[in-house]
C-alpha cells in the first residue's frame, strides 16, 4: 500500500516537472530551472513562472480534484459510473462559470467565476442525489446524468449564443471539453482556495464511505451521520468541481478511469481510494495536457479530448459489466 | 482581430472582396456624386458579405443598391455604418433575399454556401468575391466591383487614389518588431492583409520571423520568448469572452508595460477596401511612436 | 442492567400503523427470537428500537446519540450488502468502526480474530467478499456484527438462506454470545430454529405483540393457527423444544 503511494507521489512528481520543461518555446531544461527559481525578468523567466508553472500546477490540482470528487462520489453512491462530469456536475458547473462572465459579474468581483461556478455545481450535485440517490441503480444515475448534463450544457450555449460577443458562441466547446491553455497564476489564485476546502472536506469522508460499503441502515447504525456526510460530500464535490471549471472547464472521465484502475491496488476500500485517487488524477490530468502539448502543439487540442478517448471505452466496458444490474 | 473573427467562423465577417475608393484621408461622400450607371447594368443589388457591402456602397449608383448585411450597419466591423444605416439590413437567408428579386446577389467566398447554391438554384445571379490578402488585392477588387455594378469609371477614380495614397504611406525600411495577437492568440503573417498593413507601415513581423504565413495560433509562451518592440492586440468586443481574455494574460500585460501598445480597429482591418490605409495609417503613427521612445 | 427496553413503541409508515404498543426488556444472557408472519413488522420494530424509523413511544437505544449507540448494539440488516469487493478480513474490521482511532489497536485486531473463528471465516479472510457464496457472505456480515462487540445484536434474518449446518452453527454462536453476559435479538422465519435455539421468542402479529415468553409457550397450537395459520407439531424433548409446522389451515 505504501509502495503504490510512492508510486503515484513520484509518478506525479516526475510528470509536473515534464510539464514544466515541455512547451512550444524549446528551453533547454537548466535555463528552464534558472528561469523558474532564479529571479530575473527576461523572457525564459516570464514563459516558466507565468505560463509553464500555472498551467502544471493548475493540472495537477485540478486532476486531484476529479479523481477525489469521483472516489468520494462514487463510495457514496455505491456505484463505480458516478463521476462529475458524466453525471453534469462539471456541466451545470461550467454554466455558473458562463453566467457569471457573461452577466459581467466576474469583471466586477473576481470571485464571482469560482462562486457561481461553485452554486453551479452545487445545484448539478443536489440534482444527481435527488434523482438518483444511493438506491437508484446505475440506470437512474445514467440517465439522470444525461439530462442534467444535457439541460447544464443547453444553457450554456443559450447564454453564450445571446452574448452580444462574436466570440462567445465558439467557447461552448472550451466549457465542454476543458483547457488548459494559456491559463494564469490569476486562475490559480482564484481556485486555489475553494479547491484545499473541497479537499479537505472530502478527505474527511472515508471511515463514513467505509461503512457504507455495508449499505446505508448498517453505516447508520455504526455511528456515521448520514446526513450530514452527505452534506459534507455535496459541498466538498461543489467545491472542488466548481473551483476547477471555472478555470479550466468541464474535463470529464478523470473521475471515473482514476479510481475505476485504482480500486485493486487499494483493496477497494473507499477511504484509501480517496488519496490514492487524488494522486491518480494528478497524474491523470498532467499527463493529458503533456499529450495535448506533444501531439498538437498548436491546435490547443483540448483536454476532455484526450481524457474521454481513455475513458469512454472504459465507461462502456463498465456499463457492460453492470448491464445486467440495470435491467 | 480580422483573423481571429475568420479563424472562429465568423464567416459573415470574413474577409470580404477589396472594393472601392475613397481616399485614407478624405471622407468618402467627396466621391459619391451621382453618376448614373451604364444601362446594362444591375439595378436592384443585394449584398451578403461584410466587405462587397463597404465596395458596393463605395460604387453603387444612389437606389442601385437594395441592401446590406446587418455587420455593415455595425460601427465595430464596419467602416461604412453610418452609410449602411440608410440601406434595409438583412440577415443572409435565401428567403429574405429573394423576396427582394434582386438582379444581382453579392458574396464572399466564405458566405454559407447553402445560402448561395440555393439562390442559384432560383435561378439569381450570384457574384462571389475572393478575400484580400495584401494590399495590393484592393485595386483588383475595386475594379471588378466597378463592373459588376456598371460604374467602371468611379472605379478607376478609386484605385487611381488608393494607389497614391499608399505610395505616400509606404514606409519599407526595417522597423520595429511588432507582435499581432488576437482572441484565441492568433497572429498574422505577411501573406494576409493584416501582415501587409503592419509592413507598409514599416514594421517588422515577429510571426513572419517565425514561418506563419497567413493566420495562426501564436503560442503564447513564444510570444513571450520573441520579445517583440511593441504588442498589438484586438480591441475586445462588448460582453467577455475567453477568447478575448488571452490578452489580458500576465505575460501580454508584462509586455506591454511601460511600453507603447496598439490596437487592431476592426473595421479599418477586416476588409480590403481603401480604408485599409487608415490602419496603415494608425500602424505608421505607431511605429513613429515606438521608434520615438527608444 | 436491560440491554434494550421499549416503551410503548408504535410506528406508523404511510399512514398505516404497522404495530403499535410494543412494550419489551431484554436482559443480559438472552437470546430472543423475533417472529411473526410476513409484513408483521419484525424489521421495522427493530429498525424502530434503534431509532433509524420516525416512532412513537421509546426505546433506550433511539435516545443515544449515534457514537453512543454504536457502542451499545450492532445491527445486521437483512439486505445483504456488501459494496465493493473487498477482503473478508477488511470487511469484518468495519465492525471496529464505532470504537477505533485512525489505527487498529490490539483491541480491535483481537475482536476481528475471535470475530472470524466464531463464523468459521479464518481460513478465508483475504478472499475477496463480493465473489464469495451468498451463504458465505450472510457468515462474513455476521462477523461484521460480531466484531461490533457490543452488549447488544439485532439481526434481521440472519440464517435465511445459510445450509443447515451453518444455521444450527450460527444460532450457536448467538447461544455464545448470548451466555458470555450480552443479549441477541433475531428475527427469522425457521420456527423449528427458534423453538430449539431461542432462551425466549417474541411473536409479533396484527399489529401488536402477541405473545412472550419462552418457546414452549408461544408456540402453542392455537396461537400458531392464529398467526400463522397452521398446524404443527411441538413437544419438549431431550433435545430442546422441537417444532415442526404440519399443514396449512383452510
Amino acid at each position: 500500500m505504501t509502495r503504490l503511494f510512492v508510486g503515484l507521489s513520484v509518478g506525479v512528481a516526475a510528470l509536473f516537472v515534464l510539464s514544466l520543461l515541455v512547451g512550444p518555446a524549446s528551453i533547454a531544461p537548466v535555463d528552464s530551472l534558472a528561469g523558474l527559481f532564479g529571479g530575473g525578468e527576461g523572457p525564459v523567466a516570464m514563459v516558466m513562472r507565468e505560463i509553464r508553472l500555472p498551467r502544471a500546477i493548475l493540472a495537477a490540482m485540478i486532476g486531484a480534484s476529479l479523481g477525489l470528487a469521483g472516489a468520494a462520489m462514487q463510495g457514496y453512491l455505491r456505484n463505480p459510473l458516478a463521476e462529475p462530469g458524466l453525471i453534469g456536475v462539471s456541466g451545470s458547473a461550467a454554466l455558473g462559470a458562463v453566467l457569471a462572465i457573461q452577466t459581467g459579474l466576474s469583471a466586477a468581483f473576481a470571485l464571482a467565476l469560482p462562486l457561481m461556478a461553485l452554486a453551479g455545481a452545487l445545484g448539478g450535485v443536489l440534482l444527481v442525489l435527488a434523482l438518483a440517490g444511493p438506491r437508484g441503480g446505475a440506470l437512474v444515475l445514467i440517465l439522470a446524468g444525461i439530462a442534467i448534463s444535457a439541460m447544464a450544457g443547453a444553457l450554456t450555449q443559450l447564454v453564450l449564443n445571446l452574448s452580444q460577443n462574436p466570440f462567445a458562441v465558439n467557447e461552448i466547446v472550451f466549457w465542454m471539453m476543458g483547457s488548459l491553455a494559456d491559463r494564469s497564476m490569476t486562475h490559480l489564485w482564484l481556485a486555489l482556495p475553494f479547491t484545499l476546502l473541497g479537499w479537505v472536506l472530502l478527505a474527511s469522508l472515508g471511515r463514513g464511505l467505509d461503512a457504507l460499503t455495508l449499505g446505508e441502515d448498517a453505516a447508520q447504525a455504526m455511528g456515521i451521520d448520514l446526513p450530514r456526510l452527505r452534506l459534507v460530500l455535496i459541498l466538498g464535490t461543489a467545491c472542488v468541481v466548481g473551483a476547477g471549471t471555472a478555470v479550466a472547464g468541464a474535463i470529464g472521465f478523470v473521475g471515473l478511469v482514476v479510481p475505476h484502475l485504482l480500486r485493486p491496488l487499494v483493496g477497494a476500500q473507499p477511504s484509501r481510494l480517496l488519496p490514492a485517487s487524488a494522486l491518480g488524477g494528478a497524474a491523470m490530468l498532467l499527463a493529458a495536457d503533456l499529450a495535448v502539448r506533444v501531439i498538437l502543439p498548436e491546435r490547443d487540442l483540448k483536454l476532455g479530448v484526450l481524457t474521454a478517448l481513455v475513458g469512454a471505452p472504459l465507461f462502456l466496458h463498465l456499463i457492460y459489466k453492470t448491464r445486467k444490474e440495470m435491467v | 482581430m480580422l483573423v481571429a473573427l475568420v479563424v472562429t467562423g465568423a464567416a459573415a465577417l470574413a474577409i470580404g472582396a477589396g472594393s472601392g475608393g475613397l481616399r485614407a484621408s478624405a471622407p468618402e461622400e467627396t466621391l459619391s456624386a451621382p453618376d448614373a450607371p451604364s444601362r446594362d447594368a444591375p439595378k436592384t443589388v443585394v449584398s451578403l458579405n461584410l466587405c462587397t457591402d463597404q465596395l458596393a456602397m463605395m460604387l453603387a449608383a444612389p437606389g442601385q443598391l437594395a441592401a446590406v448585411t446587418a455587420l455593415a450597419a455595425n460601427p465595430r466591423t464596419s467602416a461604412m455604418a453610418e452609410k449602411a444605416a440608410d440601406l434595409p439590413v438583412i440577415h443572409g437567408r435565401a428567403e429574405e433575399v429573394y423576396l427582394m428579386a434582386p438582379d444581382l446577389v453579392l458574396a464572399g467566398r466564405f458566405t454559407d454556401r447553402a445560402t448561395v447554391d440555393m439562390l442559384r438554384r432560383l435561378g439569381l445571379r450570384v457574384e462571389e468575391f475572393n478575400p484580400a490578402y495584401a494590399l495590393s488585392d484592393i485595386p483588383d477588387r475595386l475594379a471588378r466591383m466597378g463592373d459588376l455594378l456598371g460604374r467602371p469609371d468611379r472605379a478607376e477614380a478609386l484605385i487611381d487614389r488608393f494607389n497614391a495614397d499608399l505610395a505616400a504611406l509606404r514606409h519599407d525600411n526595417k522597423g520595429p518588431r511588432a507582435a499581432l495577437y488576437y482572441a484565441n492568440g492568433y497572429t498574422s503573417g505577411d501573406t494576409s492583409l493584416a501582415g501587409q498593413i503592419l509592413r507598409a507601415a514599416g514594421f517588422e513581423n515577429i510571426a513572419t520571423e517565425m514561418g506563419f504565413g497567413a493566420i495562426g495560433a501564436l503560442p503564447l509562451e513564444m510570444l513571450a520568448m520573441a520579445a517583440p518592440d511593441v504588442v498589438v492586440t484586438g480591441n475586445p468586443y462588448p460582453g467577455a469572452s475567453r477568447a478575448e481574455a488571452v490578452m489580458e494574460h500576465p505575460v501580454v500585460t508584462a509586455l506591454k508595460r511601460g511600453r507603447v501598445n496598439g490596437t487592431v480597429t476592426d473595421r479599418d482591418w477586416v476588409c480590403g477596401t481603401p480604408h485599409a490605409l487608415r490602419a496603415v495609417t494608425a500602424m505608421a503613427d505607431l511605429r513613429r511612436r515606438v521608434e520615438a521612445a527608444r | 442492567m436491560t440491554l434494550l427496553s421499549l416503551r410503548d413503541l408504535s410506528v406508523t409508515l404511510r399512514d398505516r400503523p404497522v404495530f403499535s404498543g410494543v412494550t419489551l426488556d431484554i436482559e443480559p444472557g438472552e437470546l430472543v427470537g423475533l417472529i411473526g408472519p410476513n409484513g408483521a413488522g419484525k424489521t421495522t420494530l427493530m429498525r424502530a428500537a434503534l431509532g433509524l424509523l420516525p416512532h412513537e413511544g421509546q426505546s433506550c437505544l433511539a435516545e443515544l446519540d449515534p457514537g453512543a449507540r454504536a457502542r451499545a448494539v450492532a445491527w445486521m440488516p437483512q439486505m445483504r450488502e456488501i459494496a465493493w469487493p473487498v477482503t473478508v478480513e477488511a470487511l469484518v474490521t468495519l465492525g471496529r468502526t464505532p470504537h477505533r482511532a485512525r489505527a487498529l489497536s490490539q483491541a480491535d485486531r483481537a475482536a476481528v480474530t475471535r470475530a472470524l473463528d466464531w463464523m468459521d471465516l479464518s481460513d478465508m479472510r483475504n478472499r475477496t467478499a463480493t465473489r464469495l457464496s451468498g451463504g458465505e457472505q450472510a457468515r462474513v456480515l455476521i462477523a461484521r456484527a460480531l466484531a461490533q462487540d457490543t452488549p447488544l445484536l439485532l439481526a434481521d434474518e440472519p440464517v435465511s438462506g445459510l445450509d443447515p449446518a451453518h444455521q444450527i452453527a450460527t444460532m450457536r454462536t448467538f447461544g455464545q454470545v448470548a451466555r458470555s453476559g450480552r443479549a441477541v435479538l433475531v428475527s427469522l422465519h425457521d420456527l423449528g430454529l427458534a423453538a430449539r435455539h431461542c432462551s425466549r421468542l417474541i411473536l409479533l402479529g396484527q399489529g401488536r405483540v402477541v405473545a412472550d415468553g419462552p418457546p414452549g409457550q408461544v408456540l402453542t397450537p392455537e396461537l400458531v393457527a392464529q398467526v400463522f395459520g397452521i398446524t404443527a407439531f411441538s413437544a419438549a424433548t431431550e433435545h430442546g423444544h422441537v417444532f415442526q409446522p404440519l399443514e396449512v389451515l383452510e
